[in-house]
């Protein structure tokens, strides 16, 4: 019994810690509506910082004074970035904030590394509370104890400022309204920057407090973001209450589940998470979020290619089939890699564009093609081609399931859903070692010996990426592709003209994972092997930034964003150790130069034409 | 009294958010071709009403019947398959297409080939299409994307694409509202001339008080959520009730009520 | 002229919505915007609060040109924008919202505080506590009202303040803006409803896709059948 007390107190504390990142990061939200990626980074650069001075000045006054400290020059940062980089972004589309607050991360990944190292850092012990209180004869750590306290106590500090200043009053208005508030005479310029600044405040803070608890490293930001958006999300975004239950639930959860399941310990926050949403599809406390006001549909309608635009394609089809007469082996394989992804990318925006399902776990069906090929070959002993339609249908599979629950949900919340089921498949490959190698990977899947040279499997890359990407752009100008968009312009008039919404985005979500798929088992083939990695949050994120890339309103931009932005990363990762920094600059200073993808650059100009004209006389004369 | 059913027989509609009765015991009925308004302070429940017949919301309890059949709490696309069209308070279109393509979605997924994944969508109905844009007076912009088109149009585009379906029952959320006089006027006849020459029925809403007393062949005005008298414009206008809860002093529409201010 | 506009134009995305606006509004003077429900009243008031992410042309308020300015800059020279669709806060008790809406005192234009503002609408003073999302259509839009009074404006631009209300609040309405016009403020108010503009107003603009169709008093609209017919939902 007393074990039972002492283990939930350990999850107490875990939840004051949990809960300080996640509702730095809800405010934000909440005010700003930017899903601030970097969340995790500063966190990371609170722990860093904090290690750094309380490794100078010594003492309780040292010591304490070198978190707070921290906290304060890390929201500092936070307030520079919003007024250099967010303000500028405010009104491009949400995705693009996600994807620069990413940038950001990238950065500050490789920037940890060249200040403090690679190494684990272990930071002093709290003065005051080095040693252990005995409940029940449990020895717990006096240091958990102090987290028990704070949490509640940065909680009630939150209510009054929310609900006794002005400042508050005012930060809750603009969460409903920021445009009125404005309109009020308030500058949001500086209500958002503040805002901004208290939530990265608290997520330093929170990774502050960690050094005498845990180590420092530069992994930790991605730990801490992807536990945060859960915790974010089950308590319903926007909502500090929700966060502070939902990081008790997710900890206590976690300090349970670890003794009864401890082989599903990754997963299990993302099994709560899906059922929370599942029943709530809002999260605890949140609500539904408004429609955003006023949005101006596109003046071009999509069609299909004209004649002249069928000949360049074909032209261009032609001279990339032609490379392997031209190019080495080393730059072949690089182009299978490319055609590879663009297939990954298209398939991705077809769900995006076409489907309007902005899907974060997208290499859910990538790995999952990955792993059913490289099972096909290794445990069935199948040769190429069967073994490429294994891992097709498998990520098809993966889709059908995922899909299931995540139609249920739209926007943000299905985001978060399909980040959180890509978390328990890289779980799942990650820890069931027996059948997928776990860490170690799957080796040795090589492709039959007709197209195991680089320039055989090229053209092979080639056509099922083309076939791919011209299967998907039929499939948006057929009938069910008018039927999907219908539900993405307008689910309500969609429902009321007979079209079901929800089974509708799963046979989409079920197309998009199937070409995944398809995608995932060629590039096991191409590398041979399969990791987790493939499965994991970065491949989806690489998804996500070649579609912004290409130009979210287009019907297949994606492919000139993967192109553009494998080549980039495949050459980056050739030329610098610091990769991470190069890349993460380049798509932060892409997406302030071209909010509107690099396919969205033409269509920029072309759209500049005023649309409404003065007024075609009216015609109510041709009526009845 | 004839022997088939009424087109539309509600029965006791009843509706509550977290203690607020929206509707409470809602009875009514309308027939094949005819013209009913459902007026009422806003916050009255006229909305939720409609929104309980298209099935948008579920009702906590009471009996929708169309034609007979029961269709109350169904999802609002099953309810639409059973005949039963309906235009939006604020326009709901598919605003990335074309005026053409927007109606031939609608019909394609009446035809029930909206699950084809090959073929060109754009060379379906299109014969069809322009047919009902043509009896809505859109036919000249068939081909203009849908989101440059002016605010009264996208009424009527709205009205072609609940049309698609060969709806019994029509329900229009203020179909008027924005449009000018001459349009209004318009779009009521026709709204009429199509209700009576293919039985269907419609029910509308409307704050347009001359358009209601004008056009509607009866009126029901529903107040905190239950009828407070149905009848007649004639009879409507005259009723006491109806003038201290929602009609005022008549100082705010055209035709003053005898005996009201100026 | 406390507000004059000239060649206003703007644009939602791509698409141009008004064509060239110029109208004014005198001290204490109350003036009716008309035109049906997409001809660009409410482009218009956003254009002149400064909320239309893209404009064009001039809007003079007080003798400054504001056409550049930022919103809140606009508003906080004297010039509140009570939207059509009331944007309550609906989390934020009427109280509150009126904290928000609060700005210092201004010389030369009256100075409101909630205790003025709930004499004003007594109903308000009933539902202090009251969470703005629990209220009546009709509440909320006397409340959008008051927070916007809570800058203390010299001007008011009121988009459609009838939309959506009974007869009979409407008339209470119309008796509330009567009595802002006695207290010296200006008011531009849009309207769909010829006869709502009647009671309050003393001149009347009317607007059609985007362009001045007509200027001049209400007298001169009801003698002229074919303008009504034209442009208006009579």
């Amino acid at each position: 019994m007393s074990f039972y007390v002492a283990q939930f107190l350990t999850g107490l504390a875990e939840a004051s810690s949990l809960f300080l990142v996640a509702c730095g990061l809800s405010i934000i939200f909440g005010v700003t509506r930017i899903v601030n990626f970097a969340h995790g980074a500063f966190y990371m650069l609170g722990a860093y910082i904090a290690y750094t001075l309380a490794e100078r000045f010594s003492g309780a006054i040292g010591f304490w004074g070198s978190l707070l400290t921290a906290a304060i020059i890390v929201a500092m940062l936070g307030a520079l970035v919003e007024t250099v980089l967010l303000r500028r972004i405010y009104h491009a589309p949400e995705l693009f904030q996600l994807l620069a607050t990413f940038g950001l991360t990238l950065m500050v990944e490789d920037l940890a590394v060249i200040i403090w190292g690679p190494e684990d850092l272990v930071g002093p012990r709290a003065p005051g509370f080095k040693g252990a209180v005995m409940i029940l004869g449990q020895a717990v750590p006096s240091y958990d104890l102090l987290l028990i306290v704070l949490g509640p106590l940065v909680f009630g500090l939150l209510w009054m400022l929310f609900h006794k200043t002005r400042f508050g009053v005012l930060v809750r208005a603009a969460t409903q309204d920021r445009e009125m508030v404005a309109a009020l005479g308030v500058n949001q310029r500086w209500l958002f920057t503040g805002v901004f600044a208290l939530g990265i405040f608290l997520a330093a803070l929170g990774g502050a407090l960690q050094i005498s608890r845990d180590a420092v490293n530069h992994t930790m930001d991605l730990r801490i973001i992807v536990e945060t958006f859960v915790v974010v999300v089950i308590g319903g975004l926007g909502s500090v209450g929700g966060a502070f239950l939902a990081a008790l639930i997710v900890a206590e959860f976690n300090a349970f589940g670890i003794l009864i399941f401890p082989g599903i310990s990754m997963i299990l926050m993302f099994i709560i998470m899906a059922l929370v949403l599942i029943v709530r599809p809002y999260g605890l406390l949140g609500r539904l979020e408004a429609p955003t006001r006023a949005v101006i549909a596109a003046a071009i309608v999509w069609a299909p290619l004209s004649s002249a635009g069928r000949i360049a394609v074909a032209a261009i089809v032609v001279a990339v089939a032609l490379m392997p007469f031209g190019v080495g082996d080393y730059w072949l394989t690089v182009g299978s890699e490319i055609l590879i992804f663009v297939l990954f990318a298209a398939s991705l925006q077809f769900l995006m564009s076409t489907g309007g399902l902005v899907s974060f776990g997208h290499a859910a069906f990538f790995g999952l093609g990955a792993y059913g090929a490289a099972l096909a070959v290794k445990d069935l002993g199948l040769p190429l081609l069967p073994a490429l339609a294994c891992g097709t249908t498998l990520g098809c599979a993966g889709a059908v399931v995922i899909g299931w629950f995540c139609v249920r949900l739209s926007g943000v919340y299905f985001a978060m859903l399909t980040l959180a089921f890509a978390q328990i498949v890289y779980s799942v490959a990650f820890q069931w070692t027996d059948v997928t190698g776990g860490d170690n990977g799957m080796l040795g899947v090589w492709p039959d010996a007709w197209a195991a040279s680089p320039h055989t499997f090229f053209w092979l890359a080639l056509a099922v990426a083309l076939g791919g990407v011209v299967l998907l752009r039929m499939i948006v100008f057929s009938p069910f592709g008018y039927r999907l968009r219908a539900v993405r312009d307008s689910a309500l008039r969609a429902e009321a003209t007979g079209i079901n919404r929800m089974t509708t985005q799963w046979a989409a979500l079920i197309i998009a994972g199937t070409f995944a798929g398809l995608a995932g088992a060629l590039f096991a083939f191409l590398k041979g092997s399969v990791f987790p990695d493939s499965l994991g949050v970065s491949t989806s994120v690489d998804g996500l930034v070649m579609v912004l890339l290409g130009g979210i309103g287009t019907i297949s931009g994606s492919v000139l964003g993967a192109v553009v932005y494998k080549a980039l990363s495949i050459f980056l990762v050739s030329q610098t150790d610091y990769s991470k920094l190069v890349l993460g600059a380049v798509i932060v200073g892409l997406v302030v130069v071209f909010p509107g993808g690099l396919g969205g650059i033409t269509a920029r100009f072309s759209r500049l034409r005023p649309v409404l004209g003065p007024a075609p006389p009216a015609r109510p004369e041709s009526l009845g | 009294m004839s022997a088939s059913p009424n087109l539309l027989a509600v029965e006791g509609l009843r509706k509550s958010y977290g203690g607020v009765h929206a509707v409470q015991g809602v009875s009514f009925s309308l027939e094949a071709g005819e013209i009913l308004a459902l007026i009422g302070p806003n916050g009255a429940g006229k909305s939720t009403c409609f929104n309980m017949l298209n099935g948008q919301i579920k009702p906590d309890g009471g009996t929708i019947h169309l034609k007979g059949e029961a269709i109350a709490g169904l999802p609002p696309r099953l309810i639409c398959r059973r005949g039963v069209g309906r235009t939006f308070q604020i326009t709901a279109t598919f605003a990335s297409m074309s005026v053409r393509e927007n109606v031939q979605t609608a019909l394609s997924t009446f035809a029930g080939q909206d699950r084809r994944l090959f073929g060109l969508a754009t060379r379906q109905h299109r014969h069809e299409a322009d047919g009902l844009l043509d009896h809505v007076g859109l036919l000249a912009q068939a081909d203009r994307p849908c989101a440059e088109l002016a605010y009264g149009d996208l009424k009527r585009l709205e009205l072609a694409v609940a049309l698609s379906g060969k709806p019994a029952l029509l329900l229009m959320d203020e179909p008027t509202a924005g449009m000018a006089p001459r349009e209004r006027i318009a779009l009521m006849r026709f709204t009429a001339s199509m209700a009576r020459a293919q039985g269907i029925g419609v029910l509308f809403t409307e704050h347009d008080m001359d358009i209601v007393f004008e056009h509607a062949d009866r009126v029901m005005v529903l107040n905190r959520g239950e009828v407070i008298a149905v009848g007649t414009p004639e009879t409507v206008r005259r009723d006491p009730r109806v003038r201290t809860t929602y009609l005022g002093e008549g100082l705010v529409y055209a035709r003053p009520v005898e005996g009201g201010a100026p | 002229m406390t507000l004059t506009v000239s060649n206003l134009r703007g644009w939602y995305g791509a698409a141009q919505i008004l064509f060239g606006i110029d109208l004014g509004v005198a001290d204490g003077e109350v003036v009716a915007l008309l035109g049906r429900n997409g001809a660009g009243k409410s482009t218009t008031f956003r254009a002149i609060a400064g909320l239309l992410a893209r404009r064009d042309g001039q809007v003079t308020f007080g003798g400054t040109d504001v056409s550049r300015e930022p919103v809140y800059a606009i508003a906080r020279r004297g010039l509140a924008y009570v939207p059509e669709d009331r944007r309550i806060f609906a989390d934020l008790t009427v109280e509150e919202n009126l904290e928000v809406g609060r700005q210092p005192q201004r010389a030369g234009v009256p100075h409101w505080t909630p205790e003025r503002l709930y004499a004003l609408f007594p109903n308000l003073g009933t539902m202090r506590k009251r969470l703005g999302g629990a209220m009546s259509g009709g509440e909320q839009q006397m409340l959008t009202i008051a927070r916007s009074l809570m800058g203390n404006p010299s001007l008011v631009l009121l988009d459609e303040p009838s939309e959506g209300l009974a007869p009979k609040i409407v008339e209470d309405m119309a008796h509330a803006i009567r009595a802002l016009k006695a207290e010296g403020l200006s008011i531009l108010v849009s309207e769909q409803n010829l006869h709502f503009a009647r009671l309050i107003s003393d001149r009347a603009v009317i607007i059609e896709r985007g362009q001045v169709r007509f200027a001049g008093t209400i007298a001169e609209i009801d003698a002229n059948a074919e303008i009504c017919e034209a442009f208006l939902t009579v």
